[in-house]
C-alpha cells in the first residue's frame, strides 16, 4: 500500500499535472475552462491540482471500494494501464447521459486521454524499466483471484493497441457523426468497451477473467460490426461472426478447464511449468489452436473474417483487423509459454497453417472486388505470415537453432506491430474513400487520386508498406523471416524451413499484384461510375489519424532499430534467451545497410520528384488528343477493371480461391444483344463446407422437433419419466 | 401423536386416489381443500406448540383450505364446466396407476438414506405419492382447471416433504411457496379465462395449435 517516494517527481504525476494544467492557466476564461474541464472531470482517477498525494490515494481506494473489491494500490505503470482500460470502458457512458452528439466528443477526448496515458505507461515500462506490479482483485468464488500483470508479451500487443485506438478515437466522430447517422451511441459505447476488453485480455492472468474479457471483446465487436443496421449483408456476416466466435470460445472454455484440471486453479500457470507429458497437453494445444487461431483468422477458420471486417464501420474494421486478430495471436503465444517443451508437430503445424493462410489469404484477396473485403482477406495473409514466423521459431526450438528462434519470433513480432499500423491505415483510408465516393466496389471507382490527393498519398504509403517493399516498415518484418530462412538454408543439412523463403516471395508477389490492382483501379484512371466521380476530400479529422499511422510506418521503415528495440524484450522473454544472444544472433540481419538504403531510396524519390516538377514548370504540358488506336470514342468503361486486372493471377491460384462467373453467351447473331457479366469471389470454406454442413445438421435435428409438439400433458410426462429414471438410478 | 400424524398422512394418500378417480371438478376441488386443511393440521402434530406455529397453521389452513379452492371454484363457475370429460387415460386405469405409484414411492422411500428419526414415519412415501399423483393428474387430464388442481396436489406433496426438513418450520420458505402458488393460481385463472374466451374451450390439448410450424 505504500506510495513510492517523491510522488510529485514521479513521471506519472507529471503527466497528470500536464493534462490538468489547462484548467489552471485558462481558469479566467469560462468557455475554455468548461471545454477542458468536462471530459477531465469524468475521469475518476484524475489528479486534481491542489490535491495531495494522500487524498489521491484515498480517492482511488474509495472509487474501487464502491465496486466492493479491494485492490493493493500504488501508482505505477500497471496501474496506469488498468486505469486507462477503465476509462475506455466507461468512455461511452456520457453518450447515455449527455446525448449522442456531446457524448461522442466526450468519449473521443476520454479515449484519447486514456490511450496517451496507456501508451506512456507502456513505453515507460519498455524503455525506462518502470516498475510493474502484479495486481489481484478478490472476486467471489469460484473465480479465484482476478490477477493482472503486465509483462513483455503483453506490452508488445499493448503498444500498437493504444496508438490505433487513439487514431480511431479521432477518426470516429468524423466518420460516423452522431448528428447524421443513427447508431452513434451504440458505436461509441461499444468502441470503448471493445478497446478496454482488449487491454484486459492482454493483462489478465486468470483463466476466468481472461474468458470474461474475451467474451466482452467478442460481443462488443459483434455490436460494432452490425452498427449499420439497414444492411442485410452486414446482418448475415454478423451472425456468421457470432457463431464462429462462440465456437472459438467453446474451445477456449475446454482449454481452460483442462488447464485447471492439471494445475488445480484457474490462474495462469507460470512460464514453462507444464511438462509435455502432463495429461491433456495435446488437447490443450489443439483447443488453443482452434480457439485462438479462429479469432486470429487462421485458415481454415477464417471464414467469418472477410464479411465481418467489410461490413463494419471503417475505424472498427481497423481496430478489428489491426488489434482483435492480434489477440488470437497473443492468446496462442501465451498458452505456448506455459509448456516447457513442445512436441515436434506443433512447430510444423504452425508453419504449415501459417503458410497456407499466407498464400490462400492473398489469393482470396486478389479475387475480391470489394475494397474492404480485399483488405480483410489480406489480413488473413498477414496473420499467416505471423504464424509462419512463430512456427519457424518453434521448429528452431526443436532443432536447437537460435537463429531460427530469434529470426522467426522477431519477424513475427515486428509484423504484429507493422500489420496493426498499416492495416489500420488502409482501413481508415478506405473509410475516407467510402465517405467521399459512397461505394466500396473497386470496379465502380477510379481517378480518386485527382479528387483526394492527400488521402491517395497516404493510402499509397499503406499499400507500399503492406506489400513489404522498402523503404516502409512492412519490409523489416519480412526481412527477418527471409534472413532466418535463407541462413537456415545455407547452414542446415536438411533445410526444411528454407521453404519459407520462396513461399514468402510468392506471397509478396501476389500481394504486389493485389495492391497494384487496388491502388491502380481505385486511384488512377478515370471514374468508372457517377459515384466515383462525385468523391471529395475528407475532413482533417479523418486524415490526421491516417497521417499519424503513415508517419509511424515511415519512421519504422527508416529507423528499424526502434522497431527491433520494441520487440526485443518480448522475444527475449518468450524464447528465454539472454540479451547478448539476441544481439549476437540478430546481427545476421543487416539493419544499418537497410537503413542507409531506405534513406537513399527516399532521397532518390524526392529528388526525382523535384526534377519532374522542375521539368513540368519549364515545359508546361499541352493538352492534346492522343492517337486513338482505332477507337476514337473511348469511354471510362473501357478501362481495365479490377476483376480483369487480377483475372489471370486468380485463374492461376484456382486451388485457393473460387469464384462464380456469369458470362454472357457470345455466340449468335452478328450484332450481339445487350448482355451482362457478373463476377463474385466466393468463400470456399463458408459456402461449400460450412453452409451445407449446417443445413444437414438442421435437417437432422428437425427430427428432434417431433418431440416438441405442443402437447402440454406429454411434456409433463417427459418430466415424470426423467424423475422416474433418476429415482430408479439413485434408488438402486 | 406420531401415529395420529401417520393416520392423517394415510388420509392424504387416500384423497389422492379420490382425486384420480373422480370426474367431477367441484368434487376434486373440495378434496384438495380437505387435503390442504389436513396438511395445515400436520405441523401442529409433529412440532412442539408455539405461537409462531399456530400462526403458520392458521395461514396454511386459510390459504390451502379456503382461498385457493374458492378461486378455482370461481374459475369453474365462470368457465361453465362441470366435469372433466374424456381424459387421456380413463379413470380406472389412472386409479390403478396412482396405486402403483403409491406403492413405488413406499419402495423408493425404503431406499433413501434418511435420518433415523424419520425412517419410521410415513412422511417421505406420502410426499412422494402426492407428488406423483400431481404429475399423474397433470399428464392425464385435458382441462386447464384440472391442470391447476394437479399443480396444487404437487405443491401439497412438496409441503409434506418440507415438514420433515426442519425442527421449526422455515416460515419464510413456506410463505414464499404459498405466495408463488397464489400468483400461479391467479395467472392460471387469468389464462383460463382468456383461453375460454378466445377459443370457447379450455382444452389444453388444443394449445398445440399455437406451435410454430
Amino acid at each position: 500500500m505504500s506510495f513510492p517516494k517523491g510522488v510529485i517527481g514521479n513521471p506519472v504525476f507529471q503527466l497528470f499535472q500536464k493534462t490538468g494544467s489547462p484548467i489552471e492557466s485558462f481558469g479566467d476564461d469560462p468557455l475554455f475552462a468548461r471545454a477542458h474541464r468536462r471530459p477531465l472531470n469524468a475521469d475518476p482517477f484524475r489528479y486534481k491540482p491542489g490535491v495531495t498525494s494522500r487524498q489521491v490515494k484515498r480517492r482511488v481506494a474509495v472509487a474501487i471500494n464502491n465496486c466492493e473489491i479491494s485492490v493493493d494500490i500504488s501508482f505505477d505503470s500497471t496501474y496506469l494501464i488498468l486505469a486507462s482500460a477503465f476509462i475506455m470502458a466507461v468512455s461511452g457512458v456520457p453518450c447515455i447521459l449527455a446525448g449522442a452528439v456531446a457524448g461522442q466528443r466526450i468519449a473521443m477526448l476520454l479515449t484519447m486521454l486514456a490511450s496517451i496515458a496507456g501508451e506512456y505507461a507502456a513505453v515507460s515500462i519498455l524503455f525506462f524499466n518502470a516498475s510493474t506490479t502484479a495486481y489481484s482483485v478478490e472476486l467471489p468464488q469460484p473465480f479465484g483471484e482476478a490477477a493482472f500483470t503486465v509483462d513483455n508479451l503483453s506490452l508488445l500487443f499493448l503498444l500498437p493497441l493504444y496508438l490505433v485506438v487513439f487514431c480511431a478515437a479521432i477518426y470516429s466522430p468524423a466518420y460516423w457523426p452522431a448528428r447524421k447517422k443513427r447508431g452513434a451511441t451504440r458505436l461509441t459505447i461499444f468502441t470503448g468497451l471493445f478497446a478496454a476488453s482488449m487491454i484486459a485480455v492482454t493483462i489478465a492472468r486468470n483463466g476466468v477473467l481472461f474468458l470474461m474479457a474475451w467474451e466482452v471483446m467478442a460481443i462488443s465487436a459483434y455490436f460494432l460490426l452490425t452498427a449499420d443496421q439497414q444492411n442485410q449483408e452486414t446482418e448475415r456476416s454478423g451472425r456468421v461472426y457470432l457463431i464462429a466466435t462462440h465456437f472459438g470460445t467453446m474451445a477456449l472454455l475446454i482449454m481452460f478447464a483442462l488447464l485447471c484440471a492439471i494445475t488445480g486453479t484457474f490462474d495462469f500457470p507460470p512460464r514453462c511449468s507444464l511438462a509435455l507429458a502432463s495429461p491433456y497437453s495435446t488437447a490443450i494445444i489443439l483447443a488453443a489452436l482452434f480457439g485462438f487461431g479462429g479469432k486470429a483468422g487462421l485458415m481454415p477458420m477464417h471464414f467469418w473474417l472477410p464479411g465481418a471486417h467489410a461490413g463494419a464501420p471503417s475505424h472498427i474494421s481497423a481496430m478489428m483487423s489491426g488489434l482483435m486478430l492480434k489477440m488470437g495471436i497473443y492468446g496462442i503465444l501465451r498458452v505456448l509459454t506455459f509448456f516447457n517443451l513442445l512436441p515436434p508437430w506443433v512447430g510444423w503445424t504452425f508453419l504449415i497453417l501459417g503458410a497456407w493462410s499466407a498464400v490462400g489469404g492473398i489469393a482470396v484477396a486478389a479475387a475480391q472486388r470489394d475494397l474492404k473485403r480485399l483488405l480483410a482477406c489480406s489480413s488473413i495473409e498477414n496473420v499467416g505470415i505471423i504464424f509462419t514466423g512463430i512456427g519457424m521459431s518453434l521448429v528452431g526450438m526443436q532443432i536447437h537453432s537460435q537463429l531460427l528462434i530469434i529470426c522467426g519470433l522477431t519477424g513475427a513480432f515486428i509484423h504484429v506491430i507493422n500489420h496493426s499500423l498499416f492495416k489500420s491505415l488502409l482501413f481508415m483510408g478506405s473509410g475516407v474513400i467510402i465517405h467521399g465516393a459512397g461505394t466500396r466496389e473497386i470496379d465502380l471507382l477510379g481517378g480518386v487520386a485527382r479528387r483526394m490527393p492527400v488521402a491517395s498519398a497516404l493510402f499509397l504509403a499503406g499499400t507500399i508498406a503492406i506489400c513489404g517493399f522498402p523503404p516502409l516498415n512492412g519490409f523489416i518484418g519480412e526481412l527477418y523471416l527471409y534472413a532466418g530462412a535463407i541462413q537456415d538454408g545455407i547452414s542446415n543439412p536438411l533445410p526444411l524451413t528454407a521453404v519459407v523463403a520462396p513461399l514468402l516471395a510468392l506471397v509478396g508477389g501476389v500481394a504486389a499484384i493485389t495492391f497494384v490492382k487496388l491502388y491502380g483501379i481505385v486511384f488512377l484512371g478515370q471514374p468508372r461510375s457517377d459515384r466515383g466521380a462525385g468523391s471529395h476530400e475528407a475532413p482533417l479529422q479523418m486524415t490526421v489519424p491516417i497521417m499519424i499511422l503513415a508517419f509511424a510506418c515511415l519512421f519504422f521503415g527508416l529507423y528499424p532499430v526502434a522497431l527491433v528495440r520494441l520487440v526485443s524484450p518480448a522475444v527475449i522473454s518468450t524464447a528465454a534467451l539472454s540479451a547478448e544472444t539476441f544481439d549476437m544472433v540478430s546481427s545476421v540481419v543487416p539493419l544499418a545497410p537497410v537503413m542507409l538504403a531506405n534513406g537513399l531510396l527516399i532521397l532518390l524519390g524526392l529528388f526525382t520528384g523535384y526534377l519532374y516538377l522542375l521539368k513540368l514548370k519549364k515545359e508546361p504540358c499541352e493538352k492534346n488528343s492522343t492517337w486513338g488506336c482505332g477507337y476514337p470514342a473511348r469511354t471510362p468503361r473501357m478501362q481495365y477493371t479490377g476483376t480483369s486486372f487480377s483475372g489471370l493471377i486468380v485463374s492461376q491460384l484456382g486451388t485457393f480461391v473460387s469464384s462464380s462467373k456469369v458470362s454472357p453467351d457470345m455466340h449468335g447473331d452478328l450484332l450481339p444483344a445487350k448482355a451482362s457479366f457478373a463476377y463474385e469471389a466466393t468463400e470456399t470454406v463458408l459456402n461449400q463446407i460450412l453452409t451445407p454442413l449446417f443445413r444437414w445438421t438442421g435437417w437432422g435435428f428437425s427430427y428432434l422437433r417431433r418431440i416438441q409438439h405442443g402437447q402440454l400433458q406429454v411434456y409433463i410426462l417427459y418430466i415424470i419419466a426423467t424423475l422416474f429414471t433418476l429415482m430408479l438410478w439413485r434408488g438402486r | 401423536m406420531n401415529t395420529f400424524a401417520d393416520q392423517l398422512l394415510v388420509l392424504v394418500m387416500l384423497i389422492n386416489l379420490v382425486m384420480l378417480g373422480t370426474s367431477r371438478l367441484l368434487f376434486s376441488i373440495r378434496a384438495v381443500a380437505v387435503q390442504g386443511v389436513i396438511l395445515g393440521l400436520l405441523p401442529g402434530l409433529v412440532h412442539p406448540f408455539s405461537l409462531h406455529l399456530a400462526a403458520i397453521m392458521t395461514v396454511v389452513i386459510i390459504v390451502k383450505g379456503i382461498v385457493i379452492p374458492y378461486f378455482i371454484g370461481d374459475a369453474v363457475h365462470k368457465a361453465r364446466i362441470r366435469r372433466e370429460v374424456e381424459p387421456f387415460i380413463g379413470y380406472v386405469p389412472t386409479l390403478v396407476l396412482g396405486a402403483v405409484f403409491t406403492a413405488l414411492s413406499f419402495a423408493f422411500a425404503e431406499k433413501l438414506p434418511l435420518a433415523p428419526e424419520h425412517e419410521e414415519l410415513l412422511f417421505v412415501p406420502a410426499s412422494m405419492a402426492t407428488l406423483l399423483t400431481g404429475f399423474l393428474i397433470l399428464t392425464t387430464r385435458r382441462k386447464a382447471i384440472s391442470q391447476v388442481i394437479g399443480y396444487l396436489v404437487m405443491e401439497n406433496g412438496i409441503f409434506v416433504f418440507g415438514l420433515l426438513l426442519t425442527e421449526a418450520m422455515p416460515a419464510m420458505v413456506e410463505a414464499g411457496v404459498l405466495l408463488d402458488l397464489l400468483v400461479g393460481i391467479f395467472v392460471m385463472g387469468i389464462v383460463i379465462n382468456h383461453i375460454s374466451r378466445e377459443f370457447s374451450s379450455i382444452d389444453t390439448s388444443r394449445l398445440r395449435a399455437l406451435k410454430e410450424e
